[in-house]
């Protein structure tokens, strides 16, 4: 899916194809212009121009299983890059202090525009090798517990909490049933509900069913504009339900998974807006608009009471569900 | 033993998960053990609890069944038993999701996969929820997670312990992300429910998987399992999958999570009500 380009550096989404001819023309001119012999710098300027608009063309009238690329996409920035970009001075804590350290959720602490806070979001990595280190944001039952032991942490010390969350789902593997991943998220779904500071997730990428709710009861849920977030990934419904793999492209449509679908069914409440062509493009940007967000929810939070905080919570949950009250 | 024999036995499994689920329709006076083959006199069976007189294998119960096996003294009173599901999405896979559910409903005699209700248990009251696995596998959607918050509200109100008779293969994906939201809903309720002080005892039964494993059912004070009840948050198919190699006997059952400290009774049927009546003893004193 994803090509590198004639530079061999920015990686192009499958259907950003159409860009790939301008991405040529631009190299010509920028050869032609290397060599001296003529003066390009008009002509490249207006291609480069030219390439944001068809860009910006093609992120407009994106349909649901092509936001599920994006928000998939490998270059897409990940979390400790913008613990890096939004926070100041991130120091990252290791290990559940039970078994291990899972490496594909990362928890530290760090300043928020001054403020200390908890911050916590599944790893990915850019490359092959990076995804396997990481085991591609898959966490096992013992990053569920550092999540939790780092959120109490902050609990402790009155900080607020930020979760980012980008992962498939939780780790379906033979440890990870031995070691409790059912008990861990339910766990940590329980113990989140009751946290006393002010606690906000912003989803990034991937939200992958329990496994992206297992750090991701905040008082506020907000959602990157071409991010995911659903019970069971699109591939994963097309064969259950419709029996039919090939057809992924009508359970994301049928499901309701991209950020606006569920700012609609008041799951989530704000979509934090992408640079063009999305976060990958420009991720000092996107990380600017994050902080933002953060900065503008935190605030009426802070001037919370520890029982108001839970109280916020538990009715912004206990209010999820559609259904028919009956006699 | 000629080798046609072997087919022949396979085909005699077959009809015996068929006879399982016609096991309530009069004339079948014969069942077969879905686990050991052997054939039980229905009669004998459903005296036993619905549990193979031979090789102790659970069948799974109906909702009704667990109910009248649990409240013998009839004092279980259901409540909020209207609340019906609703296809807000308009959602279709194989079939429209409203069609489904009222096919369920008319086959299974339930509004959804769990019932709620009051009643005493060795003369204590307990708020109690019992899934049914037979209405849509007893997936958790809105009404499950209603139902289920309602439950345990009621309880806080009453000041009386709960207890959750959970099967379930996980969300119900006809609902989305709302189903994932009842995740996030029930837990949330329970951590209430601690605040108060109230036990609240969870007893998994064959099979509880998925969403619902991952949030209420392995929330308990105390979790309990039926013997051989299947347990997990993957299913072993995905497992498997995942990893790539055979899965070792016995994993995910409730045996296996009792030895890796997921559960801490594992409970014979015949003995379950008089252990729950037990502990809700022990907590009320």
């Amino acid at each position: 899916m994803a090509k590198p380009d004639k530079n061999g550096k920015k990686r192009l989404l499958g259907f950003e194809k159409p860009l790939l001819e301008l991405y040529d023309k631009l190299e010509k001119l920028k050869a032609l212009s290397g060599s001296g012999s003529l003066d390009m710098d008009e002509e490249i300027r207006l291609m480069e121009k030219r390439i944001e608009a068809a860009r910006q063309e093609i992120f407009a009238g994106l349909d649901p299983i092509q936001i599920v690329q994006v928000a998939r996409f490998i270059e897409r920035p990940n979390v400790r890059e913008y613990a890096g970009l939004i926070f100041d001075d991130f120091i990252e804590l290791h290990g559940d202090r039970n078994f291990a350290d899972d490496p594909a959720l990362l928890t530290g602490l760090a300043r928020l525009d001054g403020r200390s806070v908890a911050v916590i979001g599944h790893q990915k990595g850019h490359t092959t090798k990076e995804n396997l280190a990481h085991n591609h944001a898959m966490a096992n039952p013992e990053g569920y517990r550092k999540a939790l032991r780092v959120m109490r942490l902050a609990e402790r010390y009155g900080k607020p909490v930020i979760s980012f969350i980008d992962t498939p789902g939780a780790y379906p593997g033979l440890g990870a049933e031995e070691r409790g991943q059912a008990e861990a998220i339910a766990k940590n779904l329980r113990e989140m509900a009751e946290l006393t500071v002010p606690f906000i997730s912003v989803i990034t990428g991937e939200g992958g069913s329990g496994g992206a709710l297992g750090i991701g009861m905040g008082n506020r849920v907000l959602m990157m504009e071409f991010s995911i977030y659903s019970v069971i990934s699109p591939e994963g419904c097309a064969s259950i339900l419709f029996r039919d793999a090939a057809r992924a492209g009508d359970a994301a449509v049928a499901m309701k998974i991209t950020a606006k679908d569920l700012l609609g069914l008041k799951v989530i409440d704000e979509i934090i807006k992408e640079p063009v062509g999305g976060a990958h493009n420009d991720p000092p940007l996107a990380a600017k608009n994050i902080k933002a967000a953060l900065l503008r929810h935190l605030a009426p939070l802070l001037s919370l009471s520890q029982r108001e905080l839970i109280a916020d919570r538990y009715n912004k949950y206990r209010k999820m569900g559609i259904y028919n009250e009956g006699r | 033993m000629s080798i046609h024999d072997w087919f022949k036995r396979k085909k005699l499994q077959k009809e015996t998960e068929y006879t399982r689920e016609r096991l309530d329709i009069p004339g079948d006076l014969w069942v077969k053990c879905y686990k050991c083959g052997q054939p039980i006199y229905a009669k004998d069976l459903a005296a036993n609890l619905k549990v193979c007189p031979k090789c102790n294998y659970h069948f799974k119960l109906t909702s009704a069944e667990r109910l009248a096996q649990l409240f013998t003294d009839n004092s279980f009173k259901e409540i909020n038993a209207g609340l019906t599901s609703r296809n807000f999405l308009e959602f279709t896979d194989t079939k429209d999701y409203s069609r489904r559910i009222e096919e369920s409903i008319l086959k299974s005699g339930l509004n959804d996969a769990l019932v709620t209700g009051l009643g005493k248990l060795g003369g204590l009251e307990v708020a109690a929820g019992i899934m049914d696995f037979s209405f849509m596998g007893g997936s958790m959607g809105s009404v499950v997670g209603e139902k289920f918050a309602r439950l345990v509200e009621a309880a806080r109100e009453k000041k009386c312990p709960v207890i959750v008779f959970s099967t379930s293969g996980g969300a119900r994906m006809q609902e989305s992300i709302m189903s994932l939201m009842q995740m996030a809903k029930t837990s949330a309720a329970l951590g209430r429910l601690r605040e108060n002080r109230l036990p609240y005892l969870s007893v998994l039964a064959d099979p509880t998987t998925g969403g619902v494993s991952a949030s209420f059912a392995m929330l308990g004070d105390v979790n309990l399992a039926e013997p051989g009840a299947l347990i997990g948050f993957a299913g072993p198919r995905v497992i498997e999958q995942t990893i790539r190699q055979k899965l070792p006997p016995g994993f995910q059952r409730s045996e296996f999570l009792r030895d890796h400290g997921m559960v801490d009774i594992v409970c014979e049927r015949r003995f379950l009500r008089e252990t729950l009546i037990k502990l809700l003893r022990f907590f009320k004193d």
